[in-house]
């Protein structure tokens, strides 16, 4: 599994380069919220998941090769 | 109680006039829409002696509600043929408002060729022959007004482009530093000034904030409180000062909406590279006059601006924000963001809207003209073509619809023939309904249902289902309208679709200003007129619902990686204005 972080939610894994995600190797079953909890990025500063492009709730199951984005709230136009 | 300052092109007077009474409650975008219905014949050519170029500041703008420096820039536009209605930040807003000016409406075309300059001091306006000005870019130019009048003043002008009457003109404003990046860019606004003979407005006055307010208390009292929504949100808080506008790059990415290479793609593999984050890491390394946390007004609090700074520090561009980034950078397969911030600057200077430049630069190499991802040609197209007026750089000036049809393309992403702005209808569904319905041809701002498709700010509707986006692109472009008029930056909305008590304490402010009891029922019906009179327009100009649509490759183009079409049904965006 492959998780990205953006924005503010960059500084818990600094070594991530810009846009390329951070590979973990996880038992598929893993929820994003047990996922995001293993990397040290806190939920509650977590506002939009994307899991392979699509809106994914925290309790949502994740299987092997599946791609994460974590955002906290960002907007603009 | 306010004047309206009319200039003739024609005859080369200045008048003042009192507001008529009907106009009192209207402001930037209502009386920019409401004096062009009243004024303008539909049929009327765009860039001819019928038009009338309306230039007003919000109703809020230069008191101290934070955030209120909008400038709004009407006229019936020359790329679209409707009513358009285009506004900018920048610190002329709030000056015009301060000299107790409610409009500037300029009409007439002078008979033969020449430029003039509208200077509007505290007491008087008047004419000047711009001679030596003309055929200057705006960089160029703001220095030298600065240097004329000081370096206060507001200035509002076109650039070549705009001299030579393109219709991907835009007009521009400046911000504090004197830059002239604060674009009112869309529907080929400067084009019609260019038509006017009019090169540039220098608006002279240090006064921001002393528009007269009937109840100064209650005021104060709402100000605060509308300031604290913005305080309160973490996007006005956080995310816009820090990132900007660009931010938007990677999530866009993300929820595969973000329109590649001329719309054939949802995703751009190098989209981190020209992001909102790459820009700041950028800014902040190279030190020097880079920054961010940029306002482009006295009183924002939001800061979402930018100066972009190259690697010796200097000022390229300020701002670069994410339609131009996206414009400029993955719609043309550029990932360079020194390519894109120069780009930026050129249509700064040039005087081109960013975003119809970037979609038919996109067109353009589609039809092999130039090759996606050749940023020192696009920059060579801006720099000395469309500088020059040579025939390619008309070809360029005249928008991405037009260059479609040159080069016989199917792939043409507008609507009502402007060119869509940086999400993909068919991966964000509810800004289709907007880009296809709205009265300005495909426009995000005038309901900005991004926000709950992909943003989860005011709810959130799935952005790759038909389902619910009708309601939501209805009641956005309501309440757009609305904002529109009060010169609040639309990015107040952000705080007003999620915080109970920001949208009435607007409205409190706006009846402590006015002595009025306007409610937030009121405020939507407010919207709902707006949108009437601008729909009557271009009924009148010959519009039906059969333009309310997007281009039919959207419709049977499956989009990656979603492999998605835009599905929302005709009837259901006939049921739009329902209303
Ligand atoms: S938020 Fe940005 S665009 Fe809006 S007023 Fe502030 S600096 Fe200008």
């Amino acid at each position: 599994m492959e998780l990205r972080v953006y924005a503010t939610l960059r500084k818990y894994l600094p070594a991530q380069p810009l846009g390329e995600g951070t590979l973990f190797r996880f038992e598929p079953g893993t929820s994003v919220a047990g996922l995001l909890e293993q990397a040290g990025v806190p939920l509650d500063q977590v506002k939009i998941i994307m899991v392979n492009n699509r809106h994914a709730g925290p309790e949502h199951v994740l299987a092997d090769g599946d791609r994460v984005a974590a955002f906290p709230p960002v907007a603009g136009g | 109680m306010g004047k309206i300052l009319r200039i003739n092109m024609r005859e080369l007077t200045v008048r003042y006039e009192d507001l008529p009474d009907k106009y009192l409650l209207l402001g930037g975008r209502a009386l920019t829409s409401a004096l062009v219905a009243d004024e303008v014949p539909p049929g009327a050519h765009a860039l001819g002696e019928n038009n009338k170029l309306v230039i007003a500041p919000g109703l809020l703008s230069g008191t101290t509600a934070p955030c209120s420096g909008r400038l709004s820039v009407g006229a019936k536009s020359p790329l679209t043929g409707t009513i358009k209605e285009s506004n900018a930040g920048g610190i002329t807003a709030q000056k015009v408002a301060c000299l107790g000016i409610r409009a500037i409406v300029v009409e007439g075309r002078p008979a033969g060729e020449g430029f003039h300059l509208l200077v509007v001091g505290e007491d008087e306006a008047k004419l000047v022959p711009a001679g030596d000005l003309t055929g200057m870019g705006c960089y160029q130019l703001n220095e030298e007004l600065w240097k004329r009048y000081g370096t206060k003043s507001g200035v509002i002008s076109a650039g070549p482009a705009g001299e030579m009457r393109m219709v991907v003109a835009g007009v521009s404003t400046n911000d504090g530093e004197g830059h002239p990046g604060r674009y009112a860019g869309r529907g080929g606004l400067g084009a019609v000034m260019g038509s006017k003979g009019l090169k540039a407005i220098v608006v002279r006055t240090d006064k921001a904030f002393e528009v007269p307010v009937k109840n100064r208390e209650a005021f104060k009292e709402a100000a605060r409180k509308f300031a604290k929504a913005i305080a309160e949100h973490p996007v006005t808080n956080a995310a816009l000062p820090a990132y900007g506008t660009a931010v938007l790059i990677n999530i866009l990415n993300e929820a595969g909406g973000l329109p590649t290479r001329n719309f054939s793609d949802g995703r751009f593999e190098a989209a981190a590279l020209c992001s909102g984050e790459a820009l700041a890491e950028t800014v902040q390394k190279r030190g020097g006059k880079g920054r961010t946390g940029h306002v482009c007004h006295p009183g924002c609090l939001i800061r979402c601006s930018n100066i972009f700074a190259d690697e010796k520090g200097e000022a390229v561009c300020a701002p670069v924000e994410y339609e131009s980034a996206w414009a400029l950078g993955p719609n043309c397969g550029i990932s360079n963001l020194d390519h894109i911030a120069v780009l930026n600057r050129l249509c700064n200077d040039v005087g081109l809207d960013t975003i119809e430049t970037g979609v038919t630069l996109g067109v353009l190499m589609e039809a092999g003209v130039l090759a996606f991802g050749d940023g020192e040609a696009a920059i060579d197209l801006l720099d000395r073509e469309v500088r020059n007026g040579t025939p390619l750089g008309r070809i360029l000036g005249g928008g991405a619809e037009a260059a479609g049809k040159l080069f016989g393309l199917t792939r043409v992403p507008t609507v009502k023939g402007q060119g869509m702005p940086a999400y993909d209808p068919r991966a964000v569904k509810g800004i289709g309904v907007t880009y296809a319905t709205s009265t300005m041809g495909a426009d995000h701002t005038a309901g900005y249902s991004v926000a709950s498709n992909i943003l989860k700010v005011g709810g959130f509707v799935d952005p790759l289902s038909p389902a619910g986006q009708v309601d939501l692109s209805r009641n956005l472009q309501i309440a757009t309208a609305a904002v529109d008029a009060t010169g609040l930056c639309l990015f107040t909305a952000f705080p007003l679709l999620d915080l109970d008590y920001a949208l009435p304490s607007v409205v409190d402010m706006l009846n402590a200003q006015y002595g009025v009891n306007l409610t937030v029922d009121d405020v939507v019906d407010y919207g709902k007129e707006i949108l009437k009179t601008e729909r009557a327009f271009n009924r009148a100009a010959g519009f039906t619902e059969a333009h309310n649509r997007l281009p039919e490759f959207m419709r049977h183009e499956k989009l990656a990686p979603h492999g998605v079409t835009f599905d929302v049904p005709d009837e259901k965006l006939d049921e739009v204005f329902n209303f």
